[in-house]
């Protein structure tokens, strides 16, 4: 089969490929690809283009179009060549149009005929080219045209037919349940089609099929089990086997099947039990694909009803996963575990380690996943080291779509098991600090109701809670950029209780807000928000007797913000102005003091107004009609019958307007007076926020004390020393923290003293039930497992060494579980250390193995003419050193990219090492021999790949 | 960015994989199989995102990465890494054996398939993958199957007039 290797397009393609491989920038690749665009335009609309140029034509503009470029003018000729009766033709034309057309292009229609010709060939060829655009192009609108075609093929002699008769039936499914409703009996019959590739095939809409409606399916149960079972036993034909696995393919998909069936149903999960414990233990955990069936079955055993045996089988898999040297496989038992869990929570226990190895690793991935597990299995005993491990990692990442999700992750838990409401309010800090505006506004309103609210029990601990709240905030402002919405909280916190506990003045205050205003000067919302803040703090400052000083940076802000464009921030500049003017009573009747969490009841008839409307109605004023009892409003309610009500205010107007004469008259004293009273902000917020005033405050000296920082370990070291002061006790895990903290200042790294310091408190922790404890605390530092500690050096020495590199502060507390974790199951883990060094030792050996290889040109000649199935031989032993990815990293570093390119991957596996060495050494000589010939044909062409990338030549699978 | 991931959750619990990408260690792209709607705008946009965040992960590490709420798959090969994108809830490994078996079965088809083969032939990678993946659910998992299917199209497509036909005309092309 190697001549298919060659190349039939004409030296115009060629150069154009040729030219895009050397294109130095994309600037020049677009350039490139324009140019083919227009001499495709010029040739393809030329008159009398033989098939053979034009089918060539097609595949140019295919190309062009796989590069990002529109294609769209050459379409129509592609849609042509569908109805072409040669089939070489008609391929590729077939093979266009579905790259090029989505289901709904408006050419479809035009192809649907050819289509419909096509189902009907004698050809088996023609029927399958046509099935395949059947499944990508036929939408709902044209099912129905072909849909007694396609179901008539599902009897068609040929397999390759069924098959994919079956897979265009489900696509039809997808795209219009019901077109095909009756026709879902077919899936069933087809499930017994003699050819397992079709088997195969109908697991797919079956599958689906029992995701949306299990119950109608839970007859086919044993037809699941007996046909997995066979698979297992190696009943298929031999071609299905895959790497030595027996059809894993549609094991997997069996397996996925019948998760599903099983699920919450013990009498059909009993029926799985066997044959899933068998391939438990039938699979290969050392080839890839074992592994992969393996997490099937883990997946399988997770959902259906538990077993012990099977879990036990699962938790074997998941150690076997988690010890494995691969990222992948540690990845799946991750993975793994995670869904586990939720079964049996006491599995987590005996993997802290390599739990905790994961989330150390460089590998994001990796790292990701283990958050997510540890996202899984928060308790409110692990909530602070989980949490501040997410938000470490947050910091550090720029994908937003990630940095939302573990952010509203963070908010989660912390709302959910937040220890304190103190730490609850440092932890949202951060979170707003780094994810900014990702955050939901909604957080941030919790937040500022979790500050004006405090702990509801003791005044003291709240405003000393305010106070903090009110330092961390002034020292965050020095920050350069910081998100709207956290400026929206710290507004208003700092107008709520800037000046609240003496510390600091109203003039700094308002000097800080001013800066805010002018700092984000195109963010509308902050500066409405600095503006009321400003309000207040005058306020409070006029109601405590004190005279007024407005500093002039204030006053130029506001004589800005009078004049602005936005009415909402005008009225809020209009409010200070007016209140500033005000006496201390009045002020204090507007704005009476810590009023901030009292109910606000709205007069909706506003009848503190009626003795004033009153005075105007004998003063000769027109009293007010409602609107519907307005004249003009009556005629329209007879089109309208009884619901005028909703429909008036949305709906057109066929009278004229009435003249706004007799309202203008009542409503001037609305709206003097809402400027002082009610104040008709759109967002019912601001509403609450004008009124809100603070608590009296009882100056702390213990604010004074700590200093102002909000990066992450100032924050612990301000908020632990906070919790002590105060008798009450937030929680003994805070004093942990403050531990931590401490020691971190004094930067001693010893780590043996801070183990005990962790004991120590969470000894003390008590809230929590038992097995939370012993699950919690193992995983992050309990003390459960003291008693067995086994001395593990070399293990130990890893993580002591992690805390001396890394100085941070939670960081620290993990690896002291890592360590504790040590102790538990010490031999494997010393297992897993030494691997590395040997890992990395192998490939700078394999290269001169290599070219010993290339001296010995012997192995070439056999393998030049029967090699389709020399290949298949030889290779599948070197499977096993294909899974290990060292070789990327070898050509990612160095620039000896040549040797590279001939050599083979060094093999790196345990297992497959041996073996696979040998046959790298005859396969690879083979291979060079096939790049040369490659190399030669293309230089005969005419081609010169000149292009400094021998790896064009290199065989994909060697 | 939120268009793409709507058109994704649209399709969602339609397809096992979204799309099917081949590119090169330079970043060309080599293939491209789409079998969630995605504009012309919007893949281009796929292909740049992730090819910035493939092609730089260094060795070792786990041959998956999320995106968007979805899982990237990929594997290189030489200096081709081919891609498929999944589901959050599908099975990594599974994947990576389905590209494997597609690079198997290409390397039957072109006996000893290197990069150079996909990129004048791509049109027969597209062919092949076709037999492997239909509307992004593996259709056949025997390998012998499908280089039996494509060979067959071939056999009858190209004849072997044509066949030796092609190779002399574009010397003669080249010669000209």
């Amino acid at each position: 089969m190697g001549s298919q290797g060659g190349f039939y397009q004409s030296k115009e393609f060629l150069d154009l490929v040729k030219s895009i491989g050397e294109a130095r920038s994309k600037a020049e690749e677009d350039r490139i690809v324009l140019g083919e665009i227009e001499t495709l335009k010029r040739r393809i609309s030329e008159p009398d283009i033989p098939k053979r140029k034009m089918k060539e034509y097609i595949i140019r503009l295919v190309y062009v179009e796989m590069l990002g470029h529109d294609a769209s003018f050459g379409y129509i000729h592609a849609v042509k060549m569908t109805h072409d009766n040669s089939l070489l033709v008609k391929r590729t034309g077939y093979l266009a149009v579905t790259l090029f057309l989505n289901e709904d292009h408006d050419l479809i229609i035009l192809i649907v005929n050819t289509i419909q010709k096509d189902l009907t060939s004698d050809n088996y060829l023609v029927v399958c080219a046509a099935l395949n655009a059947v499944c990508k192009l036929i939408n709902e609108e044209t099912i129905p045209a072909v849909l007694p075609l396609v179901v008539e093929l599902l009897a068609h002699p040929k397999e390759a037919v069924r098959k994919k008769a079956i897979m265009a039936l489900h696509r039809f499914y997808q795209k219009s349940p019901s077109s095909v409703s009756h026709l879902l009996s077919n899936f069933r019959k087809r499930l017994c089609d003699n050819d397992p590739g079709v088997m195969g095939a109908t697991l797919c809409p079956l599958f689906e099929l029992i995701t949306i409606d299990v119950n109608s399916y839970k007859d086919l149960v044993m037809s699941f089990v007996s046909i997995l079972k066979q698979v297992a036993e190696r009943r298929l034909p031999k071609a299905y086997d895959y790497h030595q696995m027996p059809a894993p393919f549609i094991q997997i998909k069996l397996l996925k099947i019948l998760a599903l069936l099983g699920s919450g149903d013990k009498q059909a999960s009993e029926n799985m039990y066997a044959v899933v414990g068998d391939i438990f233990k039938k699979c290969d955990s050392s080839s890839n694909i074992g592994n992969a069936v393996l997490y099937e079955c883990i997946c399988c055993v997770s959902t259906i009803y538990s077993n012990p045996k099977l879990l036990e089988f699962a938790a074997d898999a998941i150690s076997r996963f988690l010890k494995s040297d691969s990222h992948n496989l540690k990845y799946m038992g991750i993975d793994a575990l995670g869904r586990l869990i939720k079964i049996s929570p006491e599995i987590a226990e005996q993997h802290q380690l390599a739990v905790i190895d994961c989330l150390e690793d460089p590998d994001d991935t990796l790292k990701r996943k283990t958050l997510e597990l540890l996202y899984k299995m928060t308790k409110s005993t692990n909530v602070e080291v989980i949490v501040d491990r997410m938000i470490d990692y947050m910091i550090n990442i720029n994908d937003n779509h990630y940095k939302t999700e573990i952010a509203s992750r963070c908010v989660e838990l912390a709302e959910q098991f937040a220890p304190s409401n103190q730490w609850f309010i440092q932890t949202m800090n951060k979170v707003f600090m780094h994810a900014g505006d990702l955050v939901n506004t909604k957080v941030a309103h919790n937040l500022m109701r979790l500050i004006a609210e405090g702990f509801g029990e003791d005044d003291d601990t709240d405003s000393q809670l305010r106070s903090s709240a009110v330092e961390s905030y002034l020292h965050i402002l020095g920050e350069s950029k910081l998100p709207s919405v956290f400026l929206q909280v710290i507004c208003w916190v700092l107008g709520e209780y800037g000046t609240a506990d003496g510390k600091y003045s109203a003039s700094y205050i308002t000097g800080k807000l001013c800066d805010v205003a002018e700092a984000y000067s195109s963010d509308e919302t902050v500066k409405a928000y600095a503006v009321t803040a400003l309000t207040k703090i005058y306020a409070f400052e006029i109601a405590a007797g004190r005279k007024v000083d407005m500093l002039p940076e204030c006053q130029s802000l506001m004589e800005e913000f009078l004049a602005s464009h936005s009415t909402d921030l005008q009225q809020r500049a209009y409010e200070l102005q007016a209140v500033i003017g005000l006496d201390a009573h009045a002020v204090e009747s507007i704005m009476p003091s810590d009023a901030n969490c009292e109910d606000i009841e709205v007069d909706k008839n506003l009848s503190f107004l009626t003795g004033y409307i009153q005075d105007s109605i004998e003063n000769g004023a027109q009293p007010y009609i409602p609107e519907n009892e307005r004249s003009g409003m009556l005629k329209i309610s007879n089109f309208r019958n009884q619901d005028h009500h909703e429909t008036s205010a949305h709906s057109l107007r066929f009278e004229a307007y009435e003249l706004p004469k007799q309202t203008v008259q009542s409503r001037i004293p609305l709206t003097s007076l809402a400027s002082t009273e009610i104040v008709p902000v759109p967002e019912p917020i601001y509403v609450r926020e004008i009124y809100q005033t603070t608590t009296v405050p009882s100056a702390s000296s213990d604010a004074g004390s700590t200093e102002l920082k909000l990066r992450l370990d100032g924050v612990q070291k301000k908020w632990g020393r906070q919790t002590h002061s105060p008798a009450t006790s937030t929680s003994s895990s805070t004093s942990q923290k403050t531990d931590n903290g401490i020691t971190q200042v004094d930067g001693s790294n010893t780590s043996n003293s801070r183990t005990l310091e962790t004991y120590d408190s969470r000894k003390q922790q008590v809230e929590i039930t038992p097995e939370k404890q012993k699950l919690a605390a193992s995983l992050f530092g309990g003390s459960s497992k003291s008693e067995k500690k086994p001395a593990t050096g070399h293990k130990i020495s890893k993580p002591s060494s992690h805390i001396v590199e890394r100085s941070h502060v939670r960081k620290s507390s993990l690896e002291i579980a890592s360590e504790k974790k040590a102790s538990i199951q010490p031999p494997p883990d010393l297992l897993d250390f030494g691997e590395p060094t040997v890992n990395s030792a192998a490939p700078s050996v394999d290269p001169f193995k290599e070219l010993e290889g290339l001296l010995e040109p012997t192995t070439q000649v056999d393998s030049a003419e029967n090699h389709g199935s020399t290949a298949a031989a030889t290779k599948s032993p070197d499977i096993m050193g294909l899974y290990t990815e060292t070789p990327a990293g070898i050509y990612n570093k160095d620039d000896s990219d040549i040797l590279s390119g001939l050599s083979n991957p060094p093999v790196r596996n345990m297992l497959g090492g041996t073996r696979s060495m040998q046959v790298a050494q005859s396969s690879k000589g083979r291979n060079l021999k096939n790049s040369l010939e490659k190399d030669a044909l293309v230089r005969q062409m005419g081609v010169t790949p000149s292009s400094p990338n021998p790896n064009l030549f290199k065989d994909l699978l060697g | 960015m939120t268009f793409i991931y709507m058109s994704v959750m649209y399709e969602v619990l339609c397809v096992q994989i979204h799309f099917v990408l081949l590119i090169s260690r330079q970043g060309k792209v080599r293939l491209t199989k789409w079998y969630s709607t995605y504009s012309q705008k919007e893949r281009t946009k796929v292909i740049r995102e992730l090819s910035g965040v493939i092609l730089t992960r260094g060795p070792k590490l786990c041959n998956f990465v999320e995106w968007r709420g979805l899982k990237v798959v990929y594997k290189r090969y030489a200096s081709l890494y081919f891609c498929m994108c999944i589901d959050p809830d599908g099975n990594e490994l599974e994947i990576l054996e389905i590209i494997h078996h597609y690079v198997e079965v290409l390397d039957r088809y072109f006996g000893s398939v290197c990069e150079l083969d996909l990129i004048y032939n791509f049109h027969k990678a597209y062919y092949i993958l076709d037999e492997i993946l239909i509307s992004g659910e593996l259709q056949e998992p025997g390998k012998r199957t499908i280089v039996r299917a494509v060979a067959a199209q071939d056999s009858l497509v190209e004849t072997v007039k044509e066949q030796t036909a092609s190779i002399s005309t574009i010397i003669t092309q080249a010669t000209k």
